[in-house]
């Protein structure tokens, strides 16, 4: 099984469903990170991705490899968006199809938890009057 | 030896690559390197982190750094 792997500039969230479907899967767990128009009491107008791209495939191929060693899955989904996001925006896809429910929310879980702690991807948010890099400061 | 930058660590040096083969006393391992970018750059002291990939690869403080690596300054990631 090779898992689809990819860094876009724009997520089109209705091809995962045929990227994931698979005869011997009873099951697809997807899940979608989009922009939230709120965050610590102000308003985002905006979100900007940037990625050190070459380590980020790298990083993301690990997490996948590595679900599919931990869960019996068929297929394996990771694609982070870069660039500018509006509110709304998908910016993030992670999917799983497997035999059984049980696998596919555990591994989705996974693979979403651990690229936003290893994939050097970053995240500025762009309020009316400032920006700020999301997880930069204590 | 050239550094490539990202995220905040790019806003705090001004730029997106640093070239350090000019430097009298270059850093021999990811420990020195990241003394040195917290020495000249006192704002990456504030950072809730800062990690050094070596090639591709996160780096331990205790890896040694040649001339011709591909050595990137990794603060905080915030994918997702």
């Amino acid at each position: 099984m090779k898992p689809i792997i990819e860094i876009v500039d724009k997520i089109d969230t209705a091809v995962v469903y045929d990227e994931l479907s698979d005869a011997a899967s009873g099951g697809i767990c997807v899940f979608v990170g989009t922009v939230r128009d709120f965050t610590n009491n102000e308003t985002v107008l905006s979100l900007e991705f940037e990625s050190y791209k070459t380590m980020a495939l790298k990083e993301m191929g690990k997490i996948a490899n590595q679900a599919s060693a931990k869960w019996p899955l068929n297929k394996v989904v990771i694609r982070h968006a870069i660039g500018l996001k509006k509110v709304q925006e998908a910016v993030v896809v992670v999917g799983v199809s497997a035999a059984h429910r049980t696998e596919c929310f555990e591994a989705c879980k996974f693979l979403i938890d651990t690229l936003k702690e290893t994939v050097p991807i970053w995240k500025k948010e762009v309020f009316k009057n400032k920006s700020v890099w999301v997880s930069a400061h204590p | 030896m050239e550094v490539f930058l990202f995220g905040i660590a790019k806003d705090i040096a001004g730029k997106s690559t640093l070239d350090l083969s000019a430097l009298e006393e270059k850093p021999n391992s990811v420990g020195e390197l990241i003394q040195l970018m917290n020495d000249s750059f006192p704002e990456f002291n504030k950072l809730s982190s800062l990690a050094v990939a070596v090639n591709g690869e996160y780096a331990s403080n205790d890896v040694p750094l040649q001339s011709n690596d591909e050595i990137a300054i990794i603060p905080p990631v915030s994918g997702g």
